[in-house]
Parts: C-alpha cells; structure tokens; sequence
C-alpha cells in the first residue's frame, strides 16, 4: 500500500453488524478477517480500497499490513475497481481439453478487453481463472456467482451480450 | 463391477444441477439414523466402529479416519475442534461440491457424528470461496438442522451440544492442505506449517482438531447405519473399502461424478461414461487428480485403489480422473498442470516455490519448439529435488505429472525436440459440447 493519508473508512453498519454477529462462533477476532473482508468487498462493490482495509484492521483490531497481507494472498480479493460483471474462465487442464483456452480468447475478443481488465463500459472484468471446480461442465466460466456450463465461443459471447 | 449408490443415492445422475435434499426428505430416506445410533453408543465405541469400517480419508492422502479420530486426546482442558475440508480445489476433482449441493445434510450427519466421536463442540466447514452457491446451500442446511433441533444446544435430545458453521475461503489452492487450513481458518495467509505437531494435537486456534475431507465425513452414517461389516465388505480388500465417487472429465462423452467400490477400472469408468470422446482412441489419463502421475492405456485394467495404483507409480488420490484422448499433447497437458502448482505454490519453500515455476518454464519452451536436449534429464532432476523438500505435499504434486511424463512419455517428448515444434496442434471440441 503507497504511503498515502487515507483514513479509515467507518465500517457500514450491516458489515459491522455481520462481524460481530460472527463473534461468538469463533475464539478470536482474527478468524473473522475472511469473511469480514468478503462483507466489505461485497460492500464496497467487488473490491477493497485502502480505507475498506483500514476499516477492517481497525473493526478486528489487527494491523493493516497483517489485513494487507491477507488480502494479496488470496485471488477473490481485489485492490482495484472490477467491472459490475466478473467474468471467469476457467482454462485448467479439463476445461483445456474441451476448449477452455479458446473460450477467454473469444471471450476477451468479445468484450475488446485483456487479462484483468475492464470493459470500457465498465460491465465486465475478465480473468483467467484456475479450477472452478465444474471439470464435467468444461468448457465452463463464471460469471459472478453463476456457472455456465458447456460453452462455444458463440454461446459465451450471447451470455455476455446478455449482461446488463 | 456393480455400483449401488451409495453416496449418490438421493443425487440423480452423474452431474449436479438440481435442488439440495431438504432435510425432511432426507429423514424420510433414513437420514440422521446414523448420527440417532452414534448418539446411543459411546463415543469410543464410534470411534472403534469407523476404525473397524476401514475407512480411509478420500481427500488425497487415504489415512484411516478411525486412526486420526483416535489420536485426538480425550483428557484435555482445551476445547475440540472438527474441520471439514471442503476446499476442493485440484483440478479434475469436482466430487465434493456434487455432495454438498445435492444432499448437504449427509455432509451435516457425518459432521456431527465425528464431532460427538472427538467430543467437538464447534465445526467449521472450510469450502473454497469460489463455491458460493454451495456455501448458500450448506448454510440453509445447517439452519434447518438447527431448526429441528438436528444441531445446537441439545443434539437430537441427547444433551450433546454442537455449533456449526461454513467457513468460506478466498481462492487458494493449498489451503486445502490441512495446515494451510488452519491458518486461513485463524485469518492468516493460508501458508502450511511444519509437522509435528500435527493438528490432532495442536490444530484450530492451537487445539485439538480433526480435519476431514467432504466425501470422507458423507461415508460415516452409512457406517452408523449399515455397519464397519458392511462397509468393509464393499472393495477390493480390508486396505480398500467402502464406495468411492470418482470424477472422470476431459475427453470423455459423458464427465461426471460415478460411484463405485474402491477398484473400479478405468474400461468400466469409461464404459459407464460413454466412452473416450467422439470414439477416439484413449492416450493417457490421471487417476487420481491432477497430482498423479499421469498413466498410458495399457494401464486402463488395473483397479483404480489406493495400492494398486501405488504400485504402478500413480495414486488414488481423489480419484479424479482426467482422460486424454490420442490427439492430446501431453507435454501441452503437463504444462497447464505444472503452471497451475506454480500460481498456487505459497511460496514459503524454495524448492516449492523456484521448482513448480521452472517446471512450466522449461514445459513451455518444449511445447513451442523451443526445447534443449538436456531438458528431459533436467526435469528428472528438477523433480528429484522437489520431492520430498518442503513443508506440505504441493511441491510433490507438481512432481507426479512432470515426472510422469519423462518417465512414462518420453518419446513424446523427443519427437517435440527434434520436430522443433509441438507434433499435436489444438483441436477444441466444440463440435461435440455445442
């Protein structure tokens, strides 16, 4: 994180509200950082700014670079803006060979975007994405929380003309 | 071989996408017998039913379950905890997220009867954070559970008290590696630790913790209910017992989760699945998830159990079977796989770390042509330094699949050297999934 002065965020209160209700499950704080950052990304629209992290340290009471640290090591955390649709393929070695590869081409071609990026329009993000966990469906993306299974390039890019 | 399900038995068809089995069905189909029986037994004498079962951990490893509920001390201040992992992330391996969105209260009842066994008042179920849906699921589930007073203060009236709850994580592969595990369970980077301790000593929030995979904890009712008899009755051998779900995707007509006794052959796999896709003849397949070695056709007959695949080089694994048809470049294959462990390894260890990238590098440039003659014995030692030299078993796994192809595909290889090019150009299937 760039030394920047950016203060702490105050934590909204349905997130707040969520973690300390998470409180009594657990025997410390610290176990409620994932799914406080998940309340927050969700929060704050897909992604964790600086002040939704320092928000976070400060509800857990944790230091920022430990939260920080937790946030780069895992891949559904975000430090920057996403498109309001994240799109996922998966290109793992079932879905590779079933065409997994071509599909985030057509994919990317389809929405002029390259990896990680966001569509101009600011509707999609595309990443490439390892196992999703639906081998049988392969070829097969996510898009947000939703599997699609069985694609072709054609049928990938109806679903994403299909996006609001 | 014949397959009664088992464990698939309230999930139609080989493949997902239907409602869960709400909690009243599933009591309708005998549901929560088993967890009822346990509850009247000891909770030793659960523990000793399980070991007498056979039944080993189907998460990769293949411990006993019995055994490692036993390790957990019975006379200890600190509290106890069970862990399911269900942070089924290895390529291939689809088999516990079928379980958890069809029938999550099997999952429950197996829960709970481990946790009565330990004396585990608290269960966290790890699920991949990618699962959304199943954590949902899961979690309408564990409500109506404790609606009925299935969980809570006072376990089917018995008196025993257990709290449930789904642990989501965020998208890394080796915290399905138990101690990895841990660590994300406690708000940490998911990185491994050294063992020993090992977490039936020093496990969740630094107590005593069970850690079970999805499918294994879905075989304990029907432990419970069917008895340790019957259950080691189903396999090849008292080493090899119970049902298995195995997943079979790739180059097959119809991908999905079958269940069958440990020691089905792959020909009676792929006879239930339709068959190699589009006809074609079968090259190679992984067994056991992406972590083993990968095996020709001449292996197809063997039985597909922990053993007998163990003694041709390969694992059982998760019983993920990857099948590859005779147009597939395996070097192009092991490459994905190898650049799959590289994005995942943590990084603590540097033969981890260094290795699983060096593999996809040097993958890499045989596959586009660019390969040096040396490169088949460098992997062999790349591997060779690899195994065996870090903390948890990733390293290990990339090894399998590289390895495997030096060893077992050599001349695959060296037609890429001499060709100066990849002889397999990609052909997509979408013609056959459109």
């Amino acid at each position: 994180m760039p030394e920047t002065e950016v203060a702490a965020a105050e934590l909204p209160e349905e997130v707040a509200g969520a973690i300390d209700e998470l409180r009594r499950h657990y025997p410390t704080a610290e176990a409620l950082l994932l799914p406080a950052l998940h309340f927050a990304q969700k929060h704050w629209g897909g992604w964790l700014p600086e002040e939704a992290i320092l928000a976070v340290a400060a509800e857990l009471d944790l230091a920022p670079a430990k939260v920080l640290g937790v946030v780069t090591f895992y891949d559904l955390f975000h430090q920057s803006p996403i498109g309001r649709h994240r799109v996922r393929v998966c290109t793992n070695l079932s879905c590779a060979l079933r065409g997994g590869q071509e599909i985030l081409e057509s994919v990317k071609r389809h929405l002029g975007v390259g990896e990680n990026e966001v569509s101009a329009d600011g509707r999609c993000s595309v990443a490439e994405f390892e196992c999703l966990g639906a081998c049988e469906q392969a070829p097969m993306m996510m898009v947000d929380d939703e599997y699609h299974p069985r694609l072709t390039p054609q049928s990938a890019a109806e679903i994403l003309e299909g996006l609001d | 071989m014949a397959a009664e399900a088992i464990l698939l038995r309230r999930s139609h068809g080989a493949t997902a996408l239907q409602a869960p089995v709400p909690l009243e069905a599933y009591r309708g189909d005998g549901g929560y017998e088993g967890l009822e029986k346990a509850l009247s037994m000891e909770p030793g004498d659960v523990i000793e039913e399980v070991k007498a079962s056979g039944l080993r951990g189907r998460g990769g490893a293949g411990f006993p379950a019995g055994v490692k509920w036993g390790f957990i001390p019975k006379e200890t201040d600190q509290p106890k905890y069970l862990v399911c992992n269900a942070d089924e992330s290895e390529p291939g391996t689809f088999k516990d997220r079928l379980l958890m969105e069809t029938d999550p209260h099997q999952l429950i009842e197996g829960c709970a009867i481990c946790c009565y066994a330990v004396g585990a008042h608290i269960c966290y179920i790890y699920i991949r954070g990618e699962y959304v849906r199943q954590a949902e699921i899961l979690e309408t589930a564990i409500r109506e559970a404790y609606d009925a007073g299935v969980l809570g203060d006072n376990v089917l009236k018995s008196g025993f008290k257990l709290d449930m709850r789904v642990h989501r994580g965020a998208g890394a592969y080796i915290c399905g590696e138990e101690t990895g595990m841990l660590e994300s369970l406690e708000g940490k980077r998911g990185q491994p630790r050294v063992k020993p301790p090992f977490p039936a000593i020093i496990g969740a929030f630094g107590a005593p913790t069970v850690i079970n995979n999805v499918e294994t904890l879905c075989n304990v009712p029907h432990v419970m209910t069917r008895g340790a008899q019957w259950f080691s009755d189903v396999g090849t051998d008292e080493r090899n017992t119970g049902p298995k779900l195995y997943c079979i995707s790739g180059h097959v007509e119809r991908p999905g989760v079958y269940e069958f006794p440990i020691g089905v052959t792959l020909d009676e796999l792929l006879e239930a699945a339709g068959g190699v896709l589009g006809g074609k003849a079968l090259k190679a397949f992984i067994p056991g998830g992406a972590s083993a070695a990968l095996l020709g056709a001449e292996h197809s007959h063997l039985p597909m159990d922990f053993d007998s695949l163990a003694k041709v080089g390969s694992m059982l694994g998760s019983a993920a079977v990857v099948v590859m048809d005779e147009t597939t470049c395996l070097v192009r294959a092991v490459q994905r796989l190898a650049k799959f462990f590289a994005h995942e390894s943590c990084g603590q260890c540097t033969p981890c770390r260094e290795g699983t990238n060096w593999s996809q590098l040097v993958l890499g440039r045989i596959e586009r042509g660019e390969g040096r003659p040396e490169d088949p014995d460098l992997l062999l030692r790349m591997t060779a330094n690899m195994s065996g030299t870090a903390l948890c078993a990733l390293a290990d796994a990339c090894v399998g699949p590289v390895r495997s192809l030096v060893q077992n595909f050599r001349p695959e290889i060296e037609e890429h050297l001499a060709a100066g090019r990849c002889p397999h150009p990609y052909r997509p299937v979408f013609e056959e999934t459109a």
